[in-house]
């Protein structure tokens, strides 16, 4: 038993070797704000370009450059694993598992991701530059016309789902195998049930996107013509396989966000969750539903009437269980005794702007409409309403939340409360203006536009830097509490927080429930 | 069922690499073949057969006349000259129909093209029928020469009669990289 009280290793080694889902955990989160900051560097290059018409800084070429990386920096870099490192520190801890079911494994899934996005990042010296094909990487925008750092891109894409792969793999042994005596499954927290599901729609459409890669890569090098209507391939066939990944990638993306929100609403409404059950189905519908709507991505391709309506009807029907979450989220607020600390700030800005990103995926959905606002800035004003203001404002209080048990000290909450404000006015700066020009006629994906759009463009880049600016604040905010922040010693920080995770000390200790909890069966979860 | 391994995780591990092998399969042994028999079945992209028609037509309608009309497309990079005999023909539905399309490689290097055939309306896919065409295979002309390019075709007597003119287009691609092993064959 001896041996497996001892703290972590000194040095680099620790965090090289480490098998501790703490240790892993806090990586992949510094990596993914290492990856945010990155991504918003691309973004702050796309809105200085955008600040008035005509060309003002960068070529044509290297702007495509920087929208595709953009999202796949902030796609697969930022949001994917800091969800990831949110789930390696939690799960185990609100499950009363002492590590994750397999350690080794989740070190590696950690370590293959930074040199592969040092590889997708040096293809930007690369001659021909780095991919400019969107980060939808269209064929054959992304075989036959693609510069030659493709491969690269390629190779990347196989390793980062690799490294998804394993990860969710680790995350559904752990929950499925791991959960302290008494823990049932309508007993977990609902983070846990949300990464759970998100586990198995990950497990289900990485290997479809590597396929998609690997045809490309097939179609490049070895002569096939899966995308290439010459040797009796299809480049529709592209858009159909890349959004039977694409569509479940974004509730992978959005899900473990419920979860968070799941949990600080109750804790600072001092009122359980209200409707547990119809979270979890909720939840499960969604995941399902997105199976079979993809080809809402593609209403232009030409697809036959009744597949019009199929795909529009079946996206409708996923208003259904989100309406049930927002309404649940509301209702457990409702005669709660509200406190506005910043994690409830956030959850508070995520519930009334993720809301809005749904109401416009609704006018998205319908078909006929979608004809005039494919491709236009209204789609860029809804993905980032549901990505931005959906799964990074819930990351941002799922932070300042957690951060207290993490490292036991309080951040300053007045910075908190700040920052918050600051990204609220921010981002709805940048992106609601970005509705008006979309339904106006502005492309999406052009260094360039008609002079009609100059002002609203000009506010939503004015925006883009107001919010890029505080995230700066918030690094600041989160290294100062771990230098210098005033102690926190209660195992409960915050009041109203329930779960396992806050029945361990504070800070929580290198290893937790290396006996597993007793789990009081009247108990009702939070 | 006895255990191999003491950590139960690693059944749900198993189980579970099998469902991503599985998903990697199935982009290449379903979702790529259902598309082809999809669009195929539907007419969809106003993909009309690879494969020539056997007719099994009886007679031909002398009540209607639908007009055909032909346009020819080089693909990015394809010098070729291409293009129809006739840009427009009058025909029966059930009438058996002959057309030529003319093509002249002006580079002094033997070249393969494949033409890529597209219906429109798409509605009218499944209605067009082609008995002989050069779009079946790839076409190889040797450098500074021209050819004659036949098609042969019925239009379907069920053809929906609110369709009275069919546009069959043709994009020629330079597949000579592709088929340089075919080229050096012949």
């Amino acid at each position: 038993m001896g041996d497996h009280h001892h703290g972590p290793a000194k040095g680099l080694s620790r965090w090289l070797f480490t098998t501790n889902h703490k240790d892993i955990g806090t990586m992949y989160l510094w990596f993914s704000f290492a990856m945010f900051i990155l991504g918003g560097f691309f973004a702050m290059v796309i809105r200085a370009e955008l600040f008035q018409p005509g060309m003002q800084l960068v070529e044509p070429a290297f702007f495509n450059q920087m929208t595709t990386l953009h999202g796949l920096v902030m796609v697969f870099g930022a949001i994917m694993p800091s969800f990831v490192g949110l789930a390696n520190w939690l799960i185990p801890m609100m499950i009363g598992a002492p590590d994750m079911a397999l350690p080794r494994m989740n070190n590696w899934s950690f370590w293959i991701l930074p040199p592969t996005f040092l590889l997708l990042a040096s293809t930007l010296f690369m001659e021909g530059g780095a991919p400019a094909f969107g980060w939808t990487f269209y064929a054959p925008l992304s075989t036959t016309y693609a510069p030659p750092s493709v491969t690269f891109f390629i190779f990347s894409v196989h390793v980062l789902g690799l490294s998804s792969i394993m990860g969710s793999i680790n995350i559904i042994a752990t929950v499925m195998n791991m959960r302290a005596p008494g823990m049932t499954y309508m007993k977990m927290p609902l983070f846990v049930w949300t990464w759970l599901i998100t586990a198995f729609l990950l497990v289900a459409v990485m290997p479809v996107l590597a396929g998609a890669v690997t045809m490309m890569l097939m179609d490049i090098h070895f002569g096939t013509s899966f995308f290439s209507a010459a040797g009796g391939g299809d480049p529709v066939l592209f858009q159909h396989v890349f959004w039977f990944f694409g569509h479940p990638e974004v509730y992978i993306i959005i899900l473990p966000a419920f979860g968070v929100v799941s949990q600080i609403i109750p804790a600072f409404s001092r009122k359980p969750l209200f409707g547990y059950d119809s979270m979890v189905y909720a939840t499960a519908s969604i995941a399902f539903l997105s199976f079979i709507v993809w080809a809402h991505h593609m209403y232009t391709v030409g697809m036959p009437v009744a597949g019009e309506l199929f795909f529009m009807y079946a996206t409708m029907l996923i208003a259904v269980p989100t309406g049930v979450k927002v309404f649940n989220w509301v209702t457990t607020m409702w005669r709660g005794a509200l406190t506005f600390e910043t994690p409830m700030l956030f959850c508070i800005g995520f519930l009334v702007l993720f809301t809005i990103g749904g109401f416009t995926g609704l006018m998205l959905s319908i078909a006929p409409s979608d004809f005039q606002y494919h491709d236009s800035y209204f789609v860029v004003a809804h993905f980032h309403y549901v990505m931005v203001a959906g799964a990074v404002f819930s990351m941002s209080a799922a932070v300042y939340y957690w951060l207290p048990k993490w490292c036991g000290k309080m951040y300053n909450e007045a910075m908190g409360k700040t920052h918050f404000w600051i990204s609220f006015i921010g981002f709805n700066l940048t992106f609601f203006p970005q509705h008006f020009v979309g339904l106006a006629g502005m492309p999406r994906r052009i260094p360039d536009y008609a002079l009609q759009f100059a002002d609203f463009n000009m506010m939503s880049s004015i925006g883009a830097f107001i919010y890029g600016a505080s995230q700066i604040l918030f690094l600041y905010n989160v290294i100062a509490t771990i230098v210098a922040g005033k102690p926190v010693s209660d195992d409960k920080v915050w009041e109203g927080a329930e779960g396992l995770e806050w029945t361990v000390p504070t800070p929580a200790p290198y290893h937790t429930f290396e006996t597993p909890p007793r789990i009081d069966p009247d108990h009702v979860h939070s | 069922m006895i255990r191999v391994s003491a950590n139960p995780a690693i059944d749900t591990v198993i189980k579970l690499v099998t469902v991503a092998v599985a998903m990697f399969a199935f982009v290449f042994v379903v979702m790529v073949p259902l598309y082809n028999v999809l669009c195929d079945a539907l007419g969809i992209n106003g993909k009309t057969s690879g494969q020539a028609y056997t007719a099994v037509q009886a007679g031909v309608d002398e009540s209607r006349e639908v007009t055909v009309q032909f346009v020819a497309t080089n693909n990015e990079g394809m010098p070729w000259e291409f293009g129809p005999s006739t840009t427009a023909m009058k025909v029966h539905p059930g009438a058996v129909n002959d057309t030529v399309f003319h093509a002249r490689n002006p580079l002094p290097r033997a070249m393969v093209a494949q033409a890529i055939p597209s219906v429109s309306p798409a509605r009218a896919a499944e209605y067009f029928h082609k008995t002989e065409c050069f779009c079946f295979n790839q076409q190889p002309l040797d450098g500074e020469s021209a050819a004659e390019m036949p098609l042969q075709f019925i239009v379907d007597q069920d053809l929906p009669r609110d369709i009275r003119t069919i546009t069959l287009s043709y994009t020629i691609f330079d597949v000579t990289d592709m088929a340089s092993g075919a080229v050096a064959a012949r």
